[in-house]
């Protein structure tokens, strides 16, 4: 178990290294250099010169990647743009935010798609089961920011009964020890601090858990229908086993291994879709940084943080490997 | 007692008409396309895509008015709230600049079209190859040919370890606004997805009985991979190219509400439509609703269509 | 009265956008307590279908089920499924054909045979895992405690198919159905496999539904062997009458194919022509006509009757290997 682990986190150096090498090369190989982001449209060819010199990209490229490198060694992915603090400082300032608001979506996912796809798949071909799978089509061809409006539009600006934007609101003064909001509440006792962020984490939660809801619910549907079909559950059925036993014991359980699987892999693509859903509400996470980052071509930024949320999607994958093993005995974590 | 002919010719008979009964002799193809024909789900997906390229093709030339003059520019204020909807003339609206919403989204139909189609060929061409190589340099069993595949598949690890609409994002944050720019940046990022999955195929049809049998017989390695495997490989990755084409129109989207989408306000997309629109949600809702129902359905349709390739060539749902 | 009596069943399945496929049609043999009895047939001739029509494992959907089928006197086609469910497992029980895709992959060997014991016999805890090693030993798995914490994949084809059939006779049932228990296990394991189910029916008098298409297989454990064709009984009869006077040309055909250490060498085997698509329907004539060397063409005119002789061997031919009507050697010497 501890060789499988360290195994996995060693095969993660080539990956960051290989990212980080073709991140460089492909933002020196941009039009205009790095420096064409640093500098209004309008700059001279002598302020572009003095700016070249002074970021040292006059020297050789591989000087500069060794340089680049030597940084990325001791944890320092430079200096964002647009607030001046370093990458690292923004990413783990950050961090809890979207982790917060990723726990919410994939809760929510799981928690729905999971029975949802079950009972799907148990009731084959009856108004649910429809129902299911045309949702499930529908809500992952929905745009998830045009989701996040729509949702905005309805409980927020009509029905007034959830907040629309930001993680808290405006004028509560609470602590935040480890930057989860919710846990904060709850850590230091401020209840109705942890239930406003609670409610600021709904509507977004919601947009963000579309497509992984969509997901998870085919996925378990389908995987319950093949299991339905196993020999061993003919093989439970004629031990005349209760139906309760039947279903939790031999259809369920190996139902869910597939599916779990897919939730470490719709974990990464929460990343992704925090980008869109952060903007949406105004939510200060990591997605939100990413997108100014876009607006402003804070390259710095992006650059840093797309390893860094590489290495976290690796991590997440690791742990999900890891707990796979104790749902399925046959994978030995070696 | 009747003669020997009459009863070999009535056996023949009875067992010739229980032949054409079980459909013996069916290539796997034109199997899985008769499933296709007869399932619900790819009936309706084919009629929404062939509605949605008919559009995308005649668009232009159905579109009654100009689609970037704002002819109505003096009846529509966005920030006074007030907005022109459906009437005789104008059948979907004005939008807020007070150009023709129903011209535009049939010309947008297009753009929308053209954006997926070449990010997924993009994608698919790329990913194929990638995907391809290393399949059959795995498959060919050389030392040399196991190394260039580990190699392909790490660098596909590596584009996969980012999530696909953030890669998407920053390829298209780092190179500027432009249509192309989009169309590169969705494509890169399902190139991954589709070299992942080539290989994966072809890897499971190398050890496949038929190719067992092929490699007994003395064919060479090379004619097994070019003429056998990879024909037989394609089935997954052309079932993601459909998919990828519903996804493709909606990452675009994703990107020209995110401001990274074509700058280039004079052929309307879909994406940006519904990027712009977003600002007056509250005031006129119809703005957004449409390019977003368009693009919904067209992305639909597309899902729809694959799904049903997917399970008509699923050997596990055959018979 | 025979324990289990199957009256004329018949198992229709009807898909949609295809024509009906009548499995089961119109079969009927009786098991008595402590006796062996075979189904034998090629693969698709229904022998599996008539196992799991008659423990109540077809499903619902697109399946008709006809016939009679009488358990201890209860009528098992027309049970109430909780009450059949109660059957299940504790008077009638099933072993299958691929151990390894039987068992649960990810549940340990001794949950599996707990469950069943909590489920009919009420046994829990200490008891239930005690009473679960004892049946692990009695099949022969050596070592059963530890056994008992192991996965299906941990354990070799032959314990996986024990581990099975100490499931099936947890609740000592009064009938075992086993539906070709040893066609995926290797030949020597088969012998031993074979030789528990035998002292399994002798020491307990369990009644034993043989279902194969290996005649060797039937050869040295049945009693009574029925032989199935298209979903048809087409020749049954005692084992000693079968083997010494085959009668319909397919059972001819199948013991044809089995190896035999006394026949000449280099003696060829015969094996039956063709396959099950070639079949006609039944109601056209024999459905194994096109695959006959006797073929006639009143081999064509509906399906042939049952015709039994005085000793109860039952053939469904109009053209008979062997002429029943006539006084003939071999019959004699099947009797004596």
């Amino acid at each position: 178990m501890f060789r499988f682990v360290v195994r996995r986190l060693l095969q993660l150096v080539p990956t960051l290294l290989g990212l980080s090498l073709l991140l460089f090369i492909w933002v020196h190989s941009l039009p205009g250099g790095p420096e064409y982001s640093l500098l209004n449209e309008d700059a001279t060819d002598e302020q572009r010169a003095a700016l070249r010199e002074s970021l040292g990209l006059n020297e050789p490229i591989w000087v500069q990647y060794g340089r680049f490198m030597a940084k990325l060694v001791q944890l320092d992915f430079g200096i964002s743009l647009q607030t001046g603090q370093p990458v690292l400082t923004e990413f783990f300032n950050r961090f809890p935010a979207t982790a917060e608001l990723g726990i919410m979506a994939m809760t929510m996912a799981v928690c729905v798609g999971i029975p949802l796809g079950y009972f799907a798949a148990r009731y084959r071909g009856r108004f649910l089961d429809t129902g299911a799978v045309a949702g499930s089509l529908i809500g992952i061809c929905i745009p998830v920011f045009f989701l996040g409006f729509i949702l905005k539009l309805i409980f927020s600006e009509h029905l007034g009964l959830l907040p629309s934007a930001f993680r808290q609101t405006a004028g509560i003064n609470a602590t935040h020890p480890t930057g989860f909001y919710v846990l904060d509440g709850l850590l230091t006792g401020e209840f109705d601090a942890a239930w406003d962020a609670f409610l600021h984490l709904i509507l977004p939660g919601l947009t963000l858990a579309s497509i992984p809801l969509a997901i998870i619910t085919r996925m378990t549907r389908a995987s319950v229908l093949e299991v339905m079909g196993e020999d061993y559950v003919r093989t439970a059925e004629s031990k005349g086993l209760q139906q309760r036993i039947i279903r939790g014991r031999h259809i369920l359980r190996n139902a869910m291994l597939p599916v779990v699987t897919a939730i470490g892999l719709l974990t990464g693509a929460l990343f992704a879709g925090a980008v869109l859903t952060e903007s949406v509400f105004a939510f200060q996470g990591m997605g939100l940084f990413v997108y100014q980052a876009t607006q402003t071509r804070d390259y710095p930024a992006l650059m840093g943080f797309i390893m860094l949320i590489a290495t976290v999607y690796v991590l997440v994958n690791l742990l999900v490997d890891i707990s796979y093993s104790l749902f399925d005995p046959r994978v030995r974590v070696r | 007692m009747s003669t020997k002919t009459d009863k070999i010719d009535r056996l023949a008979e009875l067992t010739a008409a229980k032949r054409t009964d079980q459909g013996h002799g069916e290539s796997l193809w034109r199997e899985a396309f008769k499933r296709l024909r007869r399932s619900p789900m790819a009936i309706a997906g084919t009629i929404v895509v062939g509605i949605f390229i008919v559009i995308a093709i005649v668009g232009p030339y159905i579109a009654p008015f100009d689609p970037v003059s704002q002819t109505w520019g003096d009846e529509v204020f966005p920030n006074k709230n007030t907005f022109v909807g459906p009437r005789a003339e104008n059948w979907l609206g004005l939008d807020h600049l007070g150009r023709d919403q129903f011209s535009r989204m049939v010309i947008g139909a297009r753009q929308s079209l053209m954006v997926g189609v070449v990010a997924t060929l993009l994608g698919f061409a790329f990913g194929a190859l990638l995907g391809g190589i290393a399949g059959a340099a795995a498959g060919l069993g050389k030392r040399w040919g196991r190394r260039l595949d580990t190699v392909l598949m790490r660098f596909t690890d590596m584009m996969l370890a980012i999530p696909a609409l953030l890669l998407a994002v920053s390829v298209a944050a780092l190179m500027g606004q432009s249509l192309a720019t989009v169309m590169i940046a969705v494509g890169v990022a399902q190139v991954p997805i589709f070299a992942r999955l080539l290989r994966g195929s072809m890897l499971s049809q190398a050890h496949s009985d038929y190719v067992l049998a092929a490699k007994a017989t003395g064919i060479k390695r090379r004619r097994i991979v070019l003429a056998h495997i990879l024909p037989n490989s394609m089935g997954p990755v052309l079932v993601q190219a459909t998919l990828t084409l519903a996804t493709a129109i909606i990452d675009a989207a994703a990107l020209s509400y995110l401001g990274l989408g074509s700058p280039d306000q004079s052929t309307p997309e879909w994406g940006t439509m519904l990027a712009d629109a977003q600002r007056f949600l509250s005031g006129a809702p119809q703005l957004a609703i449409y390019p977003a129902v368009a693009i919904i359905i067209t992305a639909l349709g597309f899902t729809l269509l694959g799904e049903a390739m997917r399970e008509s060539l699923d050997p596990k749902l055959r018979k | 009265m025979a324990l289990l009596a199957v009256d004329n069943l018949s198992v229709k399945f009807t898909r949609r956008g295809k024509p009906d496929f009548q499995a089961v049609d119109g079969v009927s043999f009786a098991v008595s307590e402590g006796e062996v009895v075979g189904l034998v047939g090629e693969s698709g001739c229904g022998k599996s279908v008539t196992s799991l029509a008659l423990m109540g494992l077809l499903g619902d959907h697109g399946v008709s089920v006809g016939g009679n089928a009488t358990f201890d006197g209860i009528e098992l086609l027309k049970l109430r499924k909780d009450a059949m469910r109660d059957l299940r497992g504790r008077d009638m029980a099933m072993i299958f054909q691929d151990p390894l895709s039987s068992l649960n992959p990810v549940v340990p060997i001794g949950i599996q045979v707990t469950e069943i014991l909590t489920r009919h016999r009420g046994m829990r805890g200490e008891a239930a895992r005690k009473e679960a090693a004892d049946l692990l030993d009695r099949v022969g798995i050596p070592d059963p405690t530890r056994r008992l914490r192991e996965y299906p994949h941990q354990m070799s084809g032959g314990m996986r198919q024990r581990a099975l059939i100490a499931m099936a006779v947890a609740c000592a049932p009064r009938l075992l159905i086993a539906d070709e228990p040893t066609t995926a296990l290797d030949v020597t394991i088969q012998a031993q496999i074979l030789e528990l189910l035998k002292e399994l029916v002798d020491s307990e008098g369990t009644a034993l539904l043989m279902i194969t298409h290996d005649l060797g297989v039937v050869a040295g454990l049945c009693d009574q062997i029925n032989v199935l064709y298209a979903g048809k009984v087409v020749e049954n009869a005692a084992r000693r009458n079968l083997f010494a006077a085959p009668t319909h040309p397919y059972s001819v055909g199948l013991l044809g194919s089995i190896p035999r250490l006394d026949a000449p060498r280099g003696e060829p085997l015969t094996p039956v022509r063709g396959s099950v698509n070639d079949n006609i329907d039944w109601a056209d004539g024999c459905a194994f006509a096109p695959r006959c060397d006797h073929y006639t063409i009143e081999c064509l005119q509906g399906p042939p009757a049952l015709t039994e002789t005085y000793t109860g061997h039952g053939y469904r031919c109009v053209n008979p290997v062997i002429d029943h009507t006539a006084p003939a050697v071999s019959d004699t010497e099947a009797n004596s």
